[in-house]
């Protein structure tokens, strides 16, 4: 991505996007770990439409975009659709935040969304999320030549 | 009246109707277009959490080229998220909201989500809505694992009687 090539309107629009994101996280209701804890516990499917939803709106802008756009006006980067390598780490990650997802309620946007509707008893989350990130990034600062983690490298 | 009932039977399904929540996904997903048919950027949210810790930390994971490259905007990306939902709660909510759910859980569920967002290459925004709008196998086979065990986890958590 040339983001170097950054137009004085990067950071507006960066701003204007994650507003919309963060407007839309609260009116789903995935601001509130209770909502999430409901689809879990199979009290009310509601969250199938939030994913299901987003996912149309990306899916059909990155088929859009790929094909029929150029380069995006305000970085020249060119459109790309999100594919990531597949590993264990893909398996083992998702179980870990399944089991996390399971017992808070809460995932990283959504809990941003909740500082936002004041509901700062989440902040334990936020604090548990920037701990946990940093413990695997220490942990696997400790283990740089396993295979996983140069495929990574190579690949970013 | 007859046409109603399965739609009726549905309901018990959806106990706060399926509107906000088809709206507010709508609107996710039109966020997450917005930036990127502008920078060509795939935002997810929980980059964030490693590309700010590189402000901080000289552990070198998080200051690789991408992240420190990204961090800047990441922030602003997450100032949106905090101030969309807050314009959402003076609109809609009136008073702050506040969660029942205990602070261990919130607390020791983060600290697995960091782990595993982090593990896994992306969270329910980067894989969930990003990644299963591109197709990818990766993002779809991370989507199934982290719904099956959040499924199990909240399941299980409920029937050891923890409410909420």
């Amino acid at each position: 991505m040339s983001e170097n090539h950054r137009s004085p309107w990067f950071m507006p629009i960066i701003y204007i996007g994650g507003l919309i994101f963060g407007f839309g996280l609260a009116i789903s209701g995935m601001a509130r770990p209770e909502v999430v804890l409901d689809f879990l516990q199979f009290e009310d499917f509601g969250l199938l439409f939030v994913m299901g939803g987003a996912a149309i709106v990306t899916g059909i802008t990155f088929a859009v975009a790929t094909r029929s756009l150029d380069r995006a006006p305000l970085t020249a980067s060119e459109y790309t659709r999100r594919v990531k390598e597949f590993d264990r780490n893909v398996v083992v990650g998702g179980t870990i935040f399944g089991v996390g997802w399971g017992l808070s309620g809460i995932c990283p946007g959504a809990a941003y969304a909740s500082v936002g509707i004041g509901n700062y008893p989440i902040l334990w989350a936020v604090f548990g999320m920037f701990l946990g990130a940093y413990a695997q990034g220490y942990w696997r600062a400790l283990r740089p030549t396993s295979t996983d983690d140069m495929t990574e490298i190579t690949s970013s | 009246m007859s046409e109603l009932t399965p739609l009726l039977a549905l309901g018990e399904f959806f106990p706060r109707g399926v509107l906000p929540y088809l709206l507010g996904g709508l609107l996710v997903g039109l966020g997450a277009a917005v930036i990127y048919l502008a920078t060509g950027i795939i935002a997810g949210a929980s980059t964030f959490l490693e590309s700010t810790l590189s402000y901080v930390s000289d552990v070198p994971r998080f200051n690789r080229f991408k992240y420190v490259q990204s961090r800047d905007w990441r922030l602003v990306f997450t100032a949106g998220i905090v101030s969309g939902a807050a314009v959402y709660a003076v609109l809609f909510q009136g008073a702050i909201w506040t969660t029942d759910v205990q602070w261990w859980r919130l607390l020791g569920g983060g600290f697995l989500v960091g782990v595993g967002t982090r593990l896994g290459k992306g969270c329910t925004s980067g894989h969930g809505v990003c990644g299963v709008g591109s197709l990818s196998n990766t993002s779809l086979v991370n989507v199934a694992t982290f719904l099956a065990v959040a499924i199990g986890t909240a399941q299980l958590v409920q029937a050891m009687g923890v409410a909420p």
